[in-house]
């Protein structure tokens, strides 16, 4: 016998049985991960191929023109890699930013919990990741990078992008539902944060070009502290010292609080939202 | 399709001590919208407008509802479009959060607010049946131990591979009934689902639904359809303003609703305005039907054939000149026909209380096809004309054997000449 009050009775972020939660979830992350995959002919291709050519020009660029991989091996691996982490977290909160507006009829007539809606944009964004994580070692291994078990530090790198961009998948959508212009802000935030971070550059660029205090400060930036772990991991070497050596313990803490913090708030707002977005929507 | 929900933990249905109470209790319920007069959809507009006063209009969807319904029972809820039907039934699928009171659900729910919800055009049937029982609430094991019986029961076996977008919309229809009904589910919420498909496949899902509740399920059933209420409903409720009118037997929240309806139709039809039918009237309408040249109700009418309206008026009061009028109305509410003995000026005499009469309009049938309603009436004679009864349930169908491109296919020649 199900008998509940009226507050506890509405819909909300998680129901209350865990089970349909997650099937839920992964079942519409596959869905939409098939789609885009077995939707064309060569769908896997397609979707390697922006990053693949995203990674091409800007390899060409700055390694033939501004010589600004010159003198840091494996520059390539470390740019493909970055590239392929920050598609990662572009696609998952770019395309969570209107999830919940794109499912509006699923919203208005169907109960389920709320919250399977961002999870699931930003679990298809994690498969598209371990895709495209295949070419990075292909590469990385042409580019002569030896293997070595420093490589599984990449999963809680990884494991920091997913639960940031997750964090920020649930604020905007739920931000989304409010205000329209959420979309268009967070196109420019993450463009200017794509340049921020060290990506087509290492994060000690900052500290040659501006002094040791902005190395720090580059560090505070997440994507910076998990790129400059992720090149320690991947590549490592005097050219890809760790996070911690680079910075220091303090802002690598910070960036990790950073992270946690985006999560929570994300979380508790998506929460706060989820019984009246059907009808705010 | 029994197969699907013979299946197991539903096999016997011996009445538990829980299936005595009631399904659905809905205690004081109340829903509120509030809708901004000046809606900021942008952060920019809101900066830009710090202190532009953010008022807004509230909007009384659900207001103090209340009503106990057994398990076992097809329930109506009917009221017009804006009467807060369909959002009672959200707030009861727990799609909408209430306001105030208290909802009891005890069983299991199956809302098909809308059927094919969440289908996706670039999937499979396989897919997406087995998606949308996951929505539903199944297991991933059960929605595809079911997928057999439910893609047999929307006969669809040589199509399951096939893309939805390729299905035609009668085969979407059927799938999605198919893909909603198979949820083991105590409670059903339908949202005039069954306004879709053809008739005959309309008529399956009835059965079905007939079927579920004579095993005991309960069906909350929205609808206008005040026939379908009165064909499958045990109780009614009607719903005004938010507000429960009435609960009664399905005929009598038909007749009100058509009652309450009947101000509205007339002042659509362009018909003098007039209150609402009294409680008592001095005459009331008992039948209007339409009638074959044997004298017999007739459902059907052949175009170009002279077709007949029949209404029996019956008097309480001494009542002078009245004024008959009847009125067809097509399915989009659009007045064809109207006529009335005022308007044509035929004297009409004094009826004495306790007296019937039965009205005859006669007309050669030159409608283009398609059903009509009929709806007739008896009022007060002089200005402002004061109405005593309305009566709109009976439709007929007109039959041609050409298609008609307007609202009448008046008899007519076509000449062509050269030169």
């Amino acid at each position: 016998m199900t008998t509940r009050a009226a507050n506890a009775y509405g819909p909300s972020a998680f129901g209350s049985d865990a089970r349909r939660f997650l099937e839920l979830t992964t079942t519409l992350a596959r869905s939409e991960f098939k789609l885009r995959y077995f939707g064309s002919a060569l769908g896997y291709v397609w979707s390697l191929m922006r990053p693949l050519l995203f990674f091409g020009v800007l390899y060409l660029f700055f390694t033939q023109i501004l010589h600004v991989g010159k003198g840091v091996p494996h520059y390539g691996a470390y740019l493909l890699a970055g590239i392929v982490l920050w598609n990662y977290f572009g696609e998952a909160t770019g395309t969570a930013v209107n999830c919940l507006v794109a499912r509006e009829p699923l919203l208005r007539k169907m109960r389920f919990p709320r919250m399977v809606i961002p999870l699931s944009v930003s679990l298809t964004a994690l498969f598209n990741l371990g895709m495209n994580t295949i070419a990075v070692f292909i590469f990385a291994l042409a580019n002569g990078v030896a293997p070595s078990v420093r490589w599984l530090e990449l999963i809680p790198v990884a494991a920091g992008f997913v639960v940031l961009a997750t964090g920020f998948a649930m604020l905007l959508s739920a931000a989304y539902v409010r205000a329209r212009d959420v979309a268009p802000i967070w196109e420019v935030v993450l463009q200017a944060w794509f340049y921020c971070s060290p990506i087509m550059y290492l994060a000690t660029k900052y500290g040659q070009e501006f002094g040791r205090g902005f190395e720090k400060l580059a560090l505070v930036n997440p994507p910076g502290m998990l790129l400059t772990q992720m090149g320690h991991a991947l590549i490592g070497g005097p050219s890809f010292p760790s996070a911690n050596t680079a910075a220091g313990t303090g802002p690598v803490l910070a960036a990790v609080l950073i992270i946690v913090g985006v999560f929570v708030v994300g979380w508790a707002f998506f929460i706060r939202e989820a019984p009246r977005l059907a009808e705010n929507l | 399709m029994s197969a699907i929900l013979s299946a197991k933990g539903h096999a016997d249905r011996a009445p538990s001590p829980e299936s005595k109470s009631p399904a659905v209790t809905v205690i004081h319920v109340s829903k509120t919208f509030r809708l901004p007069h000046q809606r900021y959809q942008t952060l920019k507009e809101r900066a830009l407008h710090p202190w532009r006063s953010r008022t807004f209009d509230v909007l009384r969807a659900v207001q103090d509802v209340s009503i106990e319904i057994p398990a076992g029972e097809f329930f109506g809820i009917v009221g017009r479009n804006g009467s807060g039907k369909s959002t009672l039934l959200k707030c009861l699928a727990g799609i909408y959060d209430i306001d105030e009171g208290e909802l009891k659900i005890n069983g299991r729910l199956s809302p098909f607010i809308e059927l094919g919800v969440g289908f996706n055009p670039d999937l499979t049937a396989r897919d997406n049946v087995i998606i949308n029982g996951i929505m539903l609430g199944l297991s991933r094991k059960e929605a595809a131990e079911r997928f057999d019986d439910v893609i047999a029961f929307a006969e669809l076996e040589e199509f399951v591979d096939l893309k939805l977008k390729n299905y035609s919309s009668g085969m979407y229809v059927r799938l999605a009934f198919a893909t909603a009904v198979q949820v083991d589910a105590d409670i059903f919420l339908i949202d005039e689902v069954l306004a879709v498909g053809d008739a005959n496949f309309q008529q399956k899902c009835f059965d079905e639904l007939t079927r579920l509740q004579r095993a005991g399920r309960t069906m909350l059933f929205v609808t206008h359809d005040m026939g379908a209420i009165e064909r499958f409903c045990d109780r009614a409720m009607l719903l005004e303003r938010g507000r429960v009118v009435a609960v009664d037997d399905p005929a009598s929240i038909a007749r009100q609703y058509n009652q309450r309806n009947f101000r509205r139709t007339r002042q659509e039809l362009g018909v003098a305005d007039s209150e609402l039918p009294p409680e008592n009237p001095a005459a009331e309408v008992h039948d209007a039907v339409f009638e074959s040249p044997t004298g017999e109700v007739a459902i059907t009418s052949t175009q170009g054939e002279p077709c007949t309206v029949r209404m029996d008026v019956h008097f309480t009061e001494d009542v002078d000149d009245p004024i008959f009028a009847i009125a067809l109305a097509n399915e989009s509410g659009q007045a064809v026909f109207s006529t009335n003995t005022d308007a044509q000026r035929i004297p009409t005499g004094h009826f004495a209380a306790g007296e019937d009469a039965s009205v005859r309009l006669r007309f050669d049938n030159w409608l283009s096809p398609g059903r009509y309603q009929l709806i007739a009436s008896v009022a007060r004679a002089g200005f402002g004309a004061d109405l005593f009864d309305a009566h709109m349930s009976n439709s007929i169908i007109v039959l041609a054997d050409k298609p008609g491109g307007g609202l009448a296919d008046l008899p007519h020649t076509l000449r062509i000449e050269r030169g």
